[in-house]
């Protein structure tokens, strides 16, 4: 359920970060089928997990070191909001102003998806086939035999 | 004082990353484990959607009389991995499921005990 | 089969009956005009089996079952993935590179145009299959057992 509300509030924070693909499929994706995933998983498992009695540090500490590390590495990142980051200089500026010369659709993210790097997309969409293959496989055919 | 403004986001980014990490670090239960895997993988999708953000753009979609867009080319990068992750954890929970058939069990430790006891 | 005046599921069943030709309908919408606003073929897929879950939530595993069978989804998977595979070679025998649409049409933004639709039909196509292909695999694991 807060897996739920979770990935809602992502949605949430993508629209209002100007990413309106990305938050709705964030949205469909995240609200509803990976919900439905970890409910029928829990059903098909057992529903309560075991109580743990001793708290163990060193996760924490892993944990704490490996942040400090980060956040010591993003002193040197650009600035949030700033347009003139070298992220937005290069190939993303031949992507918005030639993209209604070369391909004419005024999805400027549709564009790059399906024309700019549609190979890419071939694979992505070879992933999703061979994640479901794969689920098949797993929780398939199991018509005849009865697990004891 | 500057720093502290322009990179709040890195901070968030970064909190959550450290969150989803413990969770999987930390955690016994397989279920739990890949719920911290999605945390983790949220963190990154804001990591890069906040940093292609453009102050002033709007949402790259060309219309008229609108000249600054926020950078579409991370939104792409994230709509592929948005689906591809939800692939990934789709499989996961499906091992966990025959995991769960052939031991009885998703706690780590008393499968690892099945395991060693053989 | 159930009496069809039931009250617990009956409000349910009513508002899904309702909802679902929408939603379907609001799939292709979101599939056709990926190009002039947000959407496109991911989203549009998972609407799409989103409708599909709906029904056999609300009406049961067997009558959804009964109209997306596994053979029915398994090829819709794979023709996606061919269609896609088959544009790009489409642009490989018209003598351009791999998933080149320029030379698909007479005009360049004619090509572009009837290759990112065919393009986002495809993924719309596998990305709902594989989609309902999850969802009826773990749902019909509960039933079994």
């Amino acid at each position: 359920m807060l897996f739920g509300i979770y990935s809602f509030l992502t949605a949430s924070l993508f629209v209002t970060l100007d990413a309106v693909d990305v938050a709705f499929t964030e949205a469909a994706v995240g609200a509803g089928i990976s919900t439905f995933l970890m409910l029928s998983t829990l059903a098909l498992t057992v529903p309560r997990e075991k109580v743990r009695r001793k708290r163990n540090v060193i996760p924490l500490l892993v944990v704490t070191t490996i942040g400090a590390t980060l956040v010591y590495g993003t002193f040197d990142m650009p600035y949030f909001n700033d347009p003139s980051a070298p992220l937005h200089s290069h190939v993303a500026r031949h992507y918005i102003e030639a993209s209604a010369d070369e391909v004419g659709v005024p999805n400027l993210v549709t564009a790059v998806l399906a024309s700019y790097r549609s190979y890419d997309t071939l694979g992505e969409v070879t992933v999703i086939f061979t994640a479901g293959i794969g689920v098949l496989a797993l929780l398939g055919y199991r018509k005849r035999r009865g697990k004891s | 004082m500057n720093v502290l403004i322009g990179h709040y986001n890195y901070w968030i980014v970064i909190f959550l990353m450290m969150a989803g990490l413990y969770v999987v670090i930390a955690q016994g239960n397989l279920v739990k484990k890949i719920v911290g895997l999605n945390i983790f993988q949220a963190s990154v999708f804001i990591l890069f959607i906040s940093m292609g953000k453009v102050e002033g753009g709007t949402a790259p979609i060309v219309t008229q009389g609108v000249s600054l867009y926020s950078n579409p080319l991370p939104h792409v990068l994230i709509l592929t991995a948005i689906v591809v992750g939800v692939a990934t954890t789709a499989l996961a929970l499906a091992l966990v499921v025959r995991i769960n058939e052939a031991y009885r069990s998703v706690e780590e430790d008393e499968i690892h005990e099945q395991d060693q006891s053989f | 089969m159930r009496p069809p005046t039931q009250p617990h599921n009956l409000v349910l069943r009513i508002a899904a009956k309702m909802l679902i030709p929408p939603i379907l309908m609001f799939a292709l919408y979101v599939l056709f005009h990926g190009e002039t606003g947000p959407g496109g073929g991911f989203q549009a897929g998972v609407i799409f089996a989103a409708a599909f879950v709906l029904y056999a939530l609300v009406f049961g595993i067997g009558l959804a079952r009964a109209v997306a069978t596994e053979r029915v989804l398994r090829i819709l998977a794979s023709l996606g993935m061919l269609l896609y595979v088959g544009v790009g070679l489409a642009s490989l025998f018209a003598g351009a590179n791999f998933l080149d649409y320029d030379v698909l049409a007479q005009e360049r933004l004619e090509g572009q145009h009837l290759g990112i639709f065919l393009i986002e039909i495809s993924i719309g196509m596998t990305v709902a299959a594989v989609m309902m292909i999850i969802f009826f695999a773990f749902a019909e694991r509960g039933v079994r057992r």
